[in-house]
């Protein structure tokens, strides 16, 4: 047995997700990343379940891992009882783990979720918040969107009496004391580990690429850059 | 044989006393439908529900973008149980479906892997010197909705009927993938024919459209929307659902998920302004419903205090279908009445000073 999947079988979704797989191709079939992108949920858990080291590690290092919109459709789908998409988050903690995101574009995306929504549950107490939702970085979201941006005070007020202050409603600011816990528990159970490998991976990474560490500069090209290389 | 199956996936939805998980998502986009929730389970049904300051984000988003470990998206559930158990509750009910699907993995996980479950509890007493039990009941605030709506039905004052001909609204009802893809059996009906939506809108009065990509994800797909380098997936599968469902000539979609509900809006409205392309009857957007949304209008709720000015897509088109009698003036009031400018037009609106990129 390879020391890959080894550690693979210690994620507990792995444990679920992944039995026998006849590679019937039905998680393919209903799979919307599958329609997007070059991309077969069957052959990730195919090349998984070789338990072959150098396998696994192309994949750890591979953009493939990243293409997965974790929906979950291939779950129910499955006739052997299989989760090609629970394979996908086991990979993903273990590539970011051992420092093998930083190896490919999609991979190396991890570092702008981690400083968007990682941070901002740190700093929040929420996923996300109105005003990160800026209409600069968020052109799709429309005119409505920019004009509740612009009077973010006036039109979440009709609905919450607690708009980024405490108390109970909408978007109200989280107690200090709750906040606390919820740091408290990113530490005690990995969360924090996690943020710190991905910022020090990303940032040896930036440097060797030619950035100074993995500053805005580097944070904003992996948020934006798409070589088209994916289809 | 949709009849024998969504019938073997029932599930146990609380009568009262309910624990309320805001949603990250749903109090940035639809705050309108969390009040509107609130005031229909206590003033419109007599329910006890408590909205707890303390409780935080579940972490789902951070979770399925795989920054946030298993580990820690487990003892952050495991501490709004534990404000559940303190403020003396034991029916959880959640705003969101990626919570809906965080809160069901992990009950799944700690009773398929029981050293989880001590693990969790370990790490909570360990941060917060907190102890906790799991909910009676757990469920998504749609289910609660679904459990009364004959007695919403009851206290109608609007059907999901056209007021000028007398005929049922045609209604596509998109579910969202974790309520119950992950789950089966976590949700009314199943993945297979999931009825949570679908019994709501035959009670009050409107049929559901069945279309080819019915079941297709809206295309959230987490890190695929959250970067922006990889918001061609998301756009792309909303766009498939939208091309499906045009032909049947939907009069609105009524979405169980903050995030697709949004989605549907939003990249309507960027599909109309990058190809000129829109789906609704009118030559505009197809406006997008929350399930809140759709039993308030029902109940008679005014239209703007439900928040559906914060629609990308207009919903007037659907007032008027359902004879509803609102205030145009009052749409862009803020929260002391006063009037705060409006947005822009766009394509997918229905406003007096659309234009039509195309010309």
């Amino acid at each position: 047995m390879g020391k890959y999947f080894d550690m693979l079988m210690e994620d507990v979704r792995m444990q679920e997700g992944l039995h026998a797989c006849m590679n019937c191709g039905i998680c393919t079939g209903v799979c919307p990343a599958a329609e997007f992108y070059n991309y077969d949920p069957r052959q990730i858990v195919c090349a998984v379940q070789t338990r072959d080291d150098e396998t696994i590690e192309n994949l750890l290092k591979s953009d493939t891992i990243w293409y997965c919109g974790e929906c979950m459709s291939c779950r129910p789908r499955c006739p052997r009882g299989n989760a090609p998409g629970y394979v996908i988050q086991a990979l993903r903690t273990l590539s970011q783990r051992l420092g093998f995101f930083v190896e490919s574009e999609k991979g190396r995306q991890q570092l702008a979720l981690k400083r968007t929504v990682g941070d901002n549950i740190l700093r929040t107490g929420y996923c996300i918040v109105p005003k990160v939702i800026t209409p600069e970085l968020h052109p799709e979201q429309g005119a409505v969107w920019r004009w509740i941006y612009d009077n973010d005070e006036e039109v979440f007020g009709r609905f919450t009496p607690c708009y980024r202050k405490p108390g109970a409603g909408a978007l109200r600011k989280i107690d200090d004391e709750s906040m606390a816990e919820l740091h408290k528990i990113f530490e005690v159970s990995g969360g924090q580990k996690m943020f710190d490998t991905i910022e020090r991976f990303s940032d040896e990474k930036a440097r060797e690429m030619g950035y100074d560490g993995a500053d805005d500069q580097y944070m904003m090209d992996v948020f934006t850059t798409n070589s088209n290389n994916h289809y | 044989m949709r009849g024998n199956n969504w019938k073997d996936y029932q599930k146990q939805i609380a009568d009262d006393r309910f624990y309320y998980g805001r949603s990250c998502i749903r109090q940035n986009f639809f705050p309108g439908s969390e009040k509107a929730f609130i005031n229909i389970l206590q003033r419109d049904l007599g329910k006890d529900l408590f909205d707890d300051p303390k409780h935080s984000s579940c972490t789902g988003i951070g979770y399925h973008a795989d920054v946030v470990p298993l580990e820690t998206t487990m003892t952050v559930v495991a501490r709004q149980f534990s404000l559940m158990n303190e403020a003396g509750y034991e029916n959880f009910t959640t705003s969101c479906i990626t919570s809906f699907g965080i809160y069901t993995e992990m009950l799944a996980t700690w009773k398929e892997f029981p050293e989880t479950l001590e693990r969790t509890r370990e790490n909570l007493y360990k941060a917060t010197g907190r102890e906790f039990e799991v909910p009676k009941c757990m469920s998504h605030t749609s289910d609660v909705v679904f459990h009364f709506r004959d007695q919403i039905a009851a206290k109608a004052k609007h059907r999901l009927i056209n007021a000028a001909t007398g005929e049922p609204l045609r209604v596509v009802e998109h579910i969202g993938c974790h309520y119950a893809k992950i789950f089966p059996k976590a949700g009314v009906g199943g993945s297979e024919f999931p009825y949570v939506l679908a019994g709501m809108v035959e009670s009050w009065g409107g049929e559901c459209v069945d279309y080819p990509e019915r079941r297709h994800c809206c295309g959230f797909g987490f890190r695929n929307y959250l970067v922006q380098a990889n918001r061609g997936y998301s756009i792309a599968n909303s766009q498939k659902k939208l091309e499906s469902m045009a032909p049947y000539k939907p009069d609105f979609i009524v979405a169980n998920c903050p995030g697709c509900s949004m989605f549907l809006d939003k990249w309507q409205y960027t599909i109309a302004e990058m190809e000129g392309t829109t789906y609704g009857q009118n030559g505009h957007g197809i406006p997008v419903l929350t399930y809140e949304e759709m039993a308030g209008l029902v109940l008679g709720y005014d239209p703007w205090e439900l928040g559906m000015q914060m629609h990308q897509v207009d919903v007037e088109p659907l007032l008027d279908k359902m004879g509803i009698d609102y205030d145009p003036s009052a749409k862009y009031l803020g929260r002391n009445g006063r009037y705060i400018g409006k947005p822009q037009s766009a394509v997918v609106n229905a406003g007096k000073t659309v234009y039509d990129i195309r010309e």
